[in-house]
């Protein structure tokens, strides 16, 4: 069966940083893959370039049906623009500093995507809205606005927010980690059920534990290449390649 | 000393240039002077070197220009172009232009100051660029930008004095009106002094209600 999302030969530069050389993601319908990797490998960037917040110079995008040749964009911009929003409307993204909009209240965070911008009928997306909020653990808080959250809640709403706009795949950079300690666990659960319910995700964390846990696939990102990837008990339990040995080591017995 | 019969006599008069000069004149300049300035501050944040060029232009000339002279410019130059326009109209105009050009500077740097974050964030759930403006970042914006826009507003009300040189009838006319016969200069000056006083304290009043307001959702 092919992938619901495909990635192939992803380059990205910044000036003369070479971040990306050929990165390829391919998830199936329902699958959790992990990136895990060292600071600045370009873990970030993926996922940007997955839901073309950045533009990668070369390489494919593949959400279901919708598909963008970075390489071989259209000339004018507003057509390239086009094709890239159409791939973008295919995932949600929740970013480590959740990003909510502070100056609307949860649920009309959850409705700006549905109601405003895909003009979907109020009532029916405010039930729906309802009941993400309810999922995440917030039922009741829709009046509140972000600042009157905790920081886990906050991810939280941000997490009902990336879903609210019925994505095929959700894309997660680091979700927990400007969380208080004590705040992750609730994050992970809310990500850990996603997951058990058929959600497609990419996860970029240093959570191991989760990524053994919840990953149907990992792949350990090293200076803009995909060093190793499999299945958690492989990459994770027993790398093969040197690297990743290394770069587990450090996360795990950071002393 | 001070004729107060005159005083009384001209308390309504000077109203009159108030409520039916000097506030419609600021009103009218304010609301065009921001809209011009959105434009402005947009402009001059685009991609486009000659869209932003041309408000760069327009910019340094509101701010390195009298705006007595622009003015004139305004009421003289136009009509000898062929562009003949009314005091009123004129007036309007040239108070736009000059609260266009320093606004757009406020508004500018109250977009530029909402996150980034925030830009990427509505483009995830579906925004184009002018959702993105009218949802997320304008409102955000405004509140960054009210103590300063307020200040040129109470600026505005001041100049607003100036175009009784071009023959609008506002406060500051009126005043040298009923003076010149009675040679009375001092007590209508000073009359009109504090009209304007009243009027900017008042505005100040409202300025730090709004910001507290304004301040809501950042405050937990
Ligand atoms: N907008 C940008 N402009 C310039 N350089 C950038 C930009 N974004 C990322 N980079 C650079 O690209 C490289 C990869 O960054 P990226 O954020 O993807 O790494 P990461 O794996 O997510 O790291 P971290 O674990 O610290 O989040 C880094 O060297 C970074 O400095
Ligand atoms: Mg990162």
């Amino acid at each position: 069966m092919s992938a619901l999302l495909e990635a192939t030969g992803l380059q990205k530069s910044f000036g003369e940083n070479h971040v990306l050389r050929g990165v390829d993601v391919a998830v199936p319908t329902g699958g959790v893959s992990v990136l895990i990797g060292p600071s600045g490998s370009g873990k970030t960037t993926v996922l940007r370039c997955l839901n073309a917040l950045e533009r990668p110079e070369a390489g494919t995008v593949r959400i279901g049906g919708v598909a963008v040749d970075f390489g071989a964009l259209p000339a004018r911009r507003r057509a390239a623009q086009r094709a890239e929003a159409a791939l973008r409307a295919q995932s949600g993204m929740v970013f480590q500093s959740h990003h909510l909009f502070p100056h609307r209240t949860v649920l009309e965070n959850l409705l700006e995507g549905p109601v405003v911008v895909q003009g979907r009928p109020r009532e029916e997306v405010r039930a729906e809205a309802l009941a993400l909020l309810e999922r995440v653990g917030l039922a009741g808080r829709e009046d509140s606005l972000p600042s009157q959250l905790s920081g886990g809640q906050q991810q939280r709403v941000g997490i009902a927010r990336a879903l609210a706009i019925r994505p095929q795949v959700v894309l997660f950079d680091e979700p927990t980690s400007s969380l208080d300690p004590e705040l992750v666990g609730e994050v992970l659960a809310v990500m850990r059920d996603l997951a058990d319910g058929g959600t497609t995700m990419v996860v970029v964390t240093h959570e191991i534990r989760f990524a053994q846990q919840v990953a149907d696939e990992v792949l350990f990102l090293d200076g803009g290449v995909v060093v190793e990837r499999g299945p958690a008990a492989q990459v994770i339990a027993d790398p093969r390649e040197e690297r990743t040995r290394r770069f587990l080591r450090r996360l795990l017995e950071p002393l | 000393m001070v004729d107060w019969e005159l005083v009384r006599s001209s308390a309504w008069p000077l109203l009159q240039g108030l409520v039916l000069g000097t506030v419609p004149l600021t009103a009218a300049s304010f609301a065009f002077g921001l809209a011009i300035a959105v434009v402005v501050a947009l402009m001059r944040l685009s991609p486009v070197r000659l869209v932003s060029g041309v408000a760069r232009v327009y910019v340094s000339a509101i701010r390195g220009t009298p705006l007595l002279v622009q003015l004139f410019i305004v009421f003289y130059a136009l009509p000898s172009l062929g562009v003949t326009i009314d005091p009123w109209p004129s007036a309007i105009l040239a108070l736009s232009l000059n609260v266009g050009g320093y606004a757009s500077e406020v508004v500018r740097s109250a977009i530029l100051s909402v996150p980034r974050g925030q830009w990427e964030a509505a483009a995830t759930v579906g925004m184009g660029y002018g959702t993105t403006l009218r949802r997320v970042v304008l409102p955000q914006a405004s509140r960054l930008a009210v103590p300063p826009l307020s200040n040129t507003l109470i600026s505005l009300v001041k100049d607003t004095s100036l175009v009784s040189v071009v023959t609008v009838t506002e406060l500051f006319r009126v005043a040298q009106q009923i003076a010149a016969p009675t040679y009375e200069f001092l007590a209508l000056y000073s009359m009109a002094a504090v009209y304007y006083w009243v009027v900017c304290a008042l505005l100040a009043a409202v300025q730090d209600r709004l910001e507290v307001r304004l301040n809501r959702y950042v405050t937990a």
